[in-house]
């Protein structure tokens, strides 16, 4: 791969001193592939975390006990009216401080690092967003269809399973989609806390390189693509789940 | 189909205007709030009440701190202040300009039309902290005019890093109120020989501002939240000071989450407020249909 870009972006430095430096020098291609590799992670991760936590808490808030209402309702409203990148360090420096670490050696190593506090605080700020999501999904089936389950003798899990689950997923399948985007792009605020993803990674081969203007670019191709990709599968996605002869 | 309630439609609805706006409907109660302070309180007293003998309590550290950490030291204005400032003034910048480039989404010259597109586009999915970054290292830290040489203050560069991303959602919020009129609008001024200007001006516009409101303070919360971010790149803004006054006092494991916390409460009390205030203009201008 890098071999068949390298003399092109080479003779571009060049002759024109955009010095595209990740492109042609093995070091710098390996750190780049390596934080691509980690912002995907943080996404994949991150976005599984926010889809437990939208599941549990879209369940949770029909529990019968108020406190469990209550502590659902707080944790949506401080997580949405509170800035994500003070969230996580919050979470990183206060709550990382209180969790045991294990001794590796001669220094103390966190069992959760600042790779997972990236991932459980992302993913507790995008499943503020996901808890109501699901849950005005699951509303949005209709009780006749619930007892029609009942008449068939389906049980309470398995009707949930097999036929609310499914109707309140294709409703709110496009609410959903626009947060994973939101996440997408707040994955970035990890650098916040020194997690080698993109961003991070970019500045240092540009601290490195002094080639600020050309990561730029690189960045801004990225996440632009990135986004476009996943906005693309999801909308066909999205026609695919629809539900005919509806909306 | 009647088999989905209409709620269904409901939820497809909102979230056709939430993509297009690119923000998201709040619903919240008052009493969260003060459940939420309530429990910052608790969590400070039981911290104060468990300092040993001989050192300065959390409470007391976070009172002699409060200040530095809200608007910085004497006569500086800096602090939480200065997120309030650049939040202000990105908004304002964005506003101006996405309100522009709006209207050019809805041009009748396709190159203007497709152009303007680009830039929302651009703007509207590209991370805010790539942009913050960009703005923050490649703009010049002056301006010479040739005659008077104006600096740049990071504060300043971090205003228009912010102001894109506004001014790109803010163009959206633009183009789909004037899209979102039926244009049994447009036609009956036509018949009315208005020419396009004043059509838009006239008739387009004004119904479109009851429209525009309730995602645009939503976008100016948006906004408040994400001013933190400059202390990146060592704005003197609250998290940077916050951090400097825990460094001042040690950086003692005990003071540090009542400090994050405080920070945490004074960006929820700002914005709050102001969320509670978007949801009920929303209902007040509610279309009846």
């Amino acid at each position: 791969m890098l071999d068949a870009i390298a003399p092109f972006f080479e003779k571009l430095y060049d002759d024109t001193g955009w010095n595209f430096i990740v492109f042609y020098e093995q070091y710098e291609y390996d750190r780049l592939i390596e934080g691509i590799g980690v912002t995907i992670q943080l996404i994949i991760a991150s976005l599984v975390f926010s889809l437990v936590v939208g599941i549990v808490g879209a369940w949770a808030q029909g529990a019968k006990s108020a406190i469990v209402r209550y502590v659902i309702a707080g944790y949506i409203q401080v997580f949405r009216n509170t800035p994500p990148f003070v969230q996580i360090l919050f979470f990183y420096f206060v709550l990382g401080n209180l969790t045991p670490s294990y001794d590796a050696g001669g220094y103390q190593v966190a069992w959760i690092g600042n790779f997972g506090w990236a991932v459980i605080s992302l993913g507790f700020f995008a499943g503020a967003f996901n808890v109501e999501i699901f849950r005005s999904g699951i509303e949005a089936v209709p009780n006749t269809t619930r007892e029609a389950a009942d008449a068939l003798g389906y049980t309470r899990l398995k009707s949930y399973i097999h036929i609310v689950f499914p109707l309140a997923f294709r409703v709110c399948l496009p609410a959903l989609n626009n947060n994973l985007v939101n996440l997408l792009k707040t994955t970035t605020l990890a650098y916040g806390i020194a997690v080698p993803e993109m961003m991070y990674t970019a500045n240092q081969i540009w601290s490195d390189n002094v080639n600020v203007s050309e990561m730029m670019i690189l960045l801004f191709f990225f996440y632009i693509g990135l986004v476009s990709v996943l906005v693309y599968g999801m909308h066909k996605w999205e026609r695919q789940m629809k539900i005919p002869g509806y909306g | 189909m009647p088999v989905l309630l209409p709620m269904a439609e409901q939820v497809r609805q909102a979230a056709l205007i939430e993509r297009r706006e690119g923000t998201y409907r709040l619903n919240m109660q008052p009493r969260h709030a003060i459940w939420v302070i309530g429990l910052f309180v608790i969590v400070c007293g039981t911290a104060q009440a468990a300092t040993p003998a001989g050192l300065i309590g959390p409470v007391d550290a976070l009172f002699k701190w409060m200040g530095f950490i809200l608007w910085g030291p004497e006569g500086a204005l800096t602090g939480f202040a200065l997120n309030l400032i650049i939040s202000l003034l990105a908004m304002l910048i964005g506003t101006v300009a996405g309100a522009a480039l709006g209207l050019m989404q809805v041009s009748l010259l396709l190159p203007v039309r497709q152009g303007s597109w680009l830039v929302t586009q651009f703007f509207r999915n590209s991370p805010w902290l790539v942009l913050l970054f960009t703005i923050m290292l490649l703009f010049p830290f002056e301006i010479d005019l040739g005659f008077v040489v104006i600096p740049v203050p990071d504060w300043m560069k971090a205003v228009v890093g912010f102001s894109l991303p506004v001014m790109a959602n803010i163009s959206e919020v633009v183009r789909g109120a004037v899209q979102s009129l039926p244009s049994g609008q447009w036609e009956s001024a036509e018949s009315l020989a208005f020419t396009r200007r004043q059509t838009l001006w006239m008739i387009i516009l004004p119904q479109c501002i009851k429209r525009m409101i309730p995602p645009w303070i939503n976008w100016y919360c948006i906004l408040a939240m994400a001013t933190p971010l400059c202390s990146i790149m060592g704005v003197e803004e609250s998290v940077t000071y916050t951090a400097q006054a825990l460094n001042a006092e040690g950086d003692r494991p005990e003071l540090i989450p009542i400090f994050y916390s405080f920070l945490l409460v004074i960006h929820f009390v700002y914005t709050y407020p102001i969320a509670r205030w978007s949801i009920r203009i929303e209902k007040r201008f509610a279309v009846k249909t």
